[in-house]
């Protein structure tokens, strides 16, 4: 479907000659508030936990066909590149169960307020912070 | 349609430098967007450094001393210069605002202009802003009821319905929000954008309109309505200190409670 802006990207200049006309700087020029950085955050990680989530399936999936399939899952993801894998699938989940919660609270209405959505914004990141560094501590000591 | 790059016919050049006066003291640097259509090139920006001792409190009073005394082809829209009219609505280092509220020392730094983001430019600072009064007018911004008037008088609100419309008869249509909103920026040929929307609302929240549910089933759409993110940059920026993204909140709400 053609956008229906197109039609406006022409003009005529002084001489009644068409031209184009530029488009103004948008991303190239707006400073980002807090508010429109957690928004495309929360795009992108829940796009990356769908992706994430194979992994989890292939280690289940590996857990339920042999002892050999499971030790090869289970030394990936002890490897480094593992470990960083599972770091940014913690941290996308963890983030994205945050941020979730404060959209939904905007569904019922309530969070609208000037101050308040950029209190519960600093807090979704606080809490990402906290939640991440405690699982990865109970984690590792039980690993 | 999503492209987080220019145009190529829109990519920003370096433009001239008109240098302040030698032994000025308060300098300050104005980066203003620049591009006509009389000279076949891309926009570039000019630099114009201001004596700020000779020159009022605002980004306005900046822009009209540029026309009045350095650069006299410099074209922004402006009027009432008080925050009411809406005109010189502009993109201020890194937020949409009016020129004539920002006040030159809440910049640090070079003061960065350029026009409204994601629109079509028709000179310099100056964006047609013909697609969104197309947009304002499809959601019939006026008041809609079968049943007539009394014939002595008004029709009459109670204190706490006439108070349902207060963050939103406010608004002067500079559409500073609709313009900072990336869904916009995206979608704005099918999405209202918050501006529109805030206008679609103020309509239905007023107890003596009768077309609510007409509005409500003109809005209820993927595109129209639903492209809001709740991305909140129409709060964040707006001058007048308004919520279009509490009032699109608010529309989303009554169509589910429409459905029971």
């Amino acid at each position: 479907m053609r956008d229906v802006r197109d039609a406006q990207m022409i003009a005529r200049n002084s001489d009644g000659k068409l031209v184009r006309r530029p488009l103004s700087p948008h991303l190239q020029v707006y400073r980002w508030p807090v508010s429109m950085a957690l928004s495309i955050l929360h795009r992108i990680t829940g796009c990356a936990l769908g992706v994430g989530t194979l992994l989890f399936t292939w280690w289940i999936v590996a857990a339920a066909s042999s002892d050999d399939a499971f030790d090869r899952a289970q030394w990936f993801m002890g490897s480094a590149l593992g470990l960083l894998l599972l770091f940014g699938w913690s941290v996308a989940l963890i983030f994205h169960f945050f941020s979730g919660i404060r959209h939904l609270v905007w569904d019922a209405g309530i969070g609208f307020d000037a101050p308040t959505y950029n209190t519960t914004g600093w807090g979704v990141i606080i809490a990402t912070a906290v939640c991440t560094v405690l699982v990865w501590i109970v984690g590792l000591a039980v690993w | 349609m999503v492209a987080f790059n220019l145009p190529l016919n829109s990519r920003i050049g370096l433009g001239q430098t008109f240098r302040a006066q030698a032994g000025t003291k308060r300098v300050r640097e104005f980066k203003i967007y620049r591009w006509s259509p009389d000279d076949g090139k891309n926009p570039h920006t000019d630099t114009y450094e201001i004596d700020l001792d000779a020159c009022g409190p605002m980004v306005l009073d900046a822009l009209i001393k540029i026309k009045n005394e350095i650069d006299p082809t410099l074209t922004f829209r402006r009027s009432c210069r008080e925050g009411i009219c809406g005109s010189c609505a502009m993109n201020i280092d890194g937020g949409n605002t009016l020129a004539c509220l920002k006040p030159i020392e809440d910049v640090k730094g070079a003061i960065k202009i350029s026009p409204l983001p994601h629109m079509p430019v028709v000179k310099d600072l100056v964006p047609d802003l013909s697609q969104i009064y197309a947009q304002y007018r499809s959601v019939k911004p006026w008041m809609q009821a079968d049943t007539p008037a009394p014939p002595d008088g008004e029709r009459l609100q109670s204190k706490q319905e006439r108070a349902k419309l207060d963050g939103m008869w406010e608004c002067i249509l500079c559409f500073c929000c609709s313009t900072a909103c990336p869904s916009y920026w995206w979608n704005g040929d099918r999405y209202l954008g918050p501006a529109v929307l805030l206008q679609a609302y103020r309509w239905i929240a007023d107890s003596r309109d009768e077309a609510t549910g007409q509005r409500l089933d003109e809005l209820e759409d993927p595109f129209k309505l639903y492209r809001c993110h709740t991305i909140m940059n129409c709060t964040d920026t707006c001058p007048k200190g308004l919520n279009p993204a509490k009032a699109i909140g608010a529309i989303k709400q009554l169509i589910v409670e429409r459905q029971g």
